[in-house]
């Protein structure tokens, strides 16, 4: 495990990216981030601004329009960044894959690095998935 | 002096390196207060060093149209301001008593360089919201820094000298009634100093994303943040040596024990104000600064002009 993995993976800058999102995930995301959860134990803390972001968080099918400003957000983040696909829409699509102004799924766009299926998922679920994500980055089984 | 040896003092200690470090614990101190504070377990101990180095190793993105020399160059000079204010500092404590007259001043004005840095590198970036929080840092610069100077001249008419030393020397001022009101003031300045919240308008999280920072990735913003954790350490410690009788280190463990005391103290204090004050807004800053604590702090260097 090479230096740069070693501190990317202890100090997570989260940057959260919601597309066209009920809000079911955001609110969930915000509640990862409460004290009940203290994800800051992990060096993960939330930041306002994409340049300052290690992982973006996607959430929400992004439309025709939508898909623009994804690509452009993605471009503007320093390398090296990870995506995480967070809810279903962001994953597949969920139930909007037949609406008028559906696209493609995000992955025909941009890197995506993990997806985490639910609608919306738990915060339990969102905390499993960047372990796993730091596993996978780390090497570990 | 060797010019060599001089060098060493201002890269490794007490300057660069040493304020780096001890400035990265005590944003842990910080932190992990905070933690507390909120009811959670907080950050490992390593957690300032890991975040400082993982922005060494990420991409430093150019934003379109910012000024490249300037937007580069302005995280250096907060650093190096800081650094060089530390060792001056320090210089007063080991070796003992290395100072020359007037280095107060001097010590002074290079406090002020890290906000200066910040205001040139939002400037320089071309974002309007950076641009937003440099505005904002530069009328908390010139609201905080009237009453920062009073609350300091109180021990200066004290022992009548400018030299950091001569205040050590002459024992702390907060033994007098117009020291403790001078110290007061010295803590809320350096709150804003510091731009920690209730004064924290120019970075603003919630509203500018980060303010003046907003541009910056990679090493650049690991420098400002570095700088930020040198100023919590060098800020405390200006107060400790002007108010508090300074860090004795030729008598022994306990002063020594006693100083680092004092210093953690100044920083819990800073901490805790941080953490139970809603920030205000930026002309609700000035008001406050250029009101009731410039009215504070001439109170106290009139009674310090009185002998009390």
């Amino acid at each position: 495990m090479s230096f740069a993995v070693n501190m990317l993976t202890r100090s997570l800058n989260v940057f959260h990216l919601g597309g066209s999102a009920c809000n079911n995930c955001d609110i969930e995301i915000l509640d990862t981030l409460t004290p009940r959860y203290d994800l800051e134990r992990f060096g993960i803390t939330l930041v306002g601004s994409v340049r300052h972001a290690d992982v973006l968080l996607i959430t929400g099918i992004f439309n025709k329009k939508a898909a623009i400003r994804l690509k452009r957000v993605y471009q503007e983040a320093p390398r090296p960044i990870l995506v995480i696909a967070i809810g279903a829409c962001a994953c597949t699509g969920n139930m909007f894959q037949k609406s008028y102004n559906w696209d493609v799924p995000i992955d025909k766009y941009i890197a995506v690095d993990a997806y985490l299926p639910g609608c919306p998922p738990k915060p339990e679920a969102m905390i499993m998935a960047v372990v796993k994500l730091v596993k996978k980055l780390r090497g570990a089984k | 002096m060797d010019l060599g040896y001089l060098i060493l003092q201002v890269i490794v200690f007490p300057g660069l390196l040493f304020t780096a470090v001890v400035g990265l614990v005590t944003s842990w101190v910080d932190r992990k207060v905070t933690a507390r504070v909120q009811m959670r377990v907080g950050p490992p101990f390593l957690q300032p060093f890991y975040d400082v180095l993982k922005l060494m190793i990420k991409e430093t993105c150019m934003p379109a149209g910012a000024s490249r020399g300037l937007f580069l160059s302005a995280p250096l000079f907060g650093m190096a301001a800081a650094a060089l204010a530390s060792m001056l500092i320090w210089r007063a404590f080991i070796p003992l008593g290395q100072t020359f007259n007037g280095d107060i001043i001097v010590i002074l004005y290079l406090l002020t360089i890290p906000a200066a840095s910040v205001i040139l590198g939002s400037f320089a970036s071309q974002n309007p919201l950076a641009s937003l929080g440099g505005s904002r840092e530069m009328k908390l610069l010139l609201a905080y820094e009237l009453p920062f100077v009073l609350a300091i001249l109180v021990p200066v008419i004290h022992t009548h000298s400018i030299r950091l030393f001569d205040l050590l020397a002459a024992g702390p001022a907060v033994d007098k009634p117009s020291g403790i009101i001078a110290f007061a003031v010295a803590i809320l300045c350096m709150q804003a100093k510091l731009t920690l919240v209730p004064f924290d308008a120019p970075e603003a999280e919630t509203e500018l994303t980060g303010g003046a920072y907003v541009e910056y990735s990679g090493p650049p913003l690991g420098i400002f943040k570095l700088t930020r954790a040198m100023m919590l350490f060098t800020m405390p410690i200006f107060l400790v040596a002007v108010f508090c009788g300074g860090i004795a280190f030729n008598q022994g463990w306990l002063p020594i024990l006693l100083g680092a005391l004092k210093y953690l103290g100044i920083v819990v204090v800073v901490v805790l104000i941080r953490n139970t004050a809603p920030r205000v807004r930026i002309d609700q800053a000035v008001n406050f600064f250029w009101g009731p604590v410039t009215l504070a702090a001439l109170v106290a260097v009139m009674a310090a002009f009185m002998g009390w």
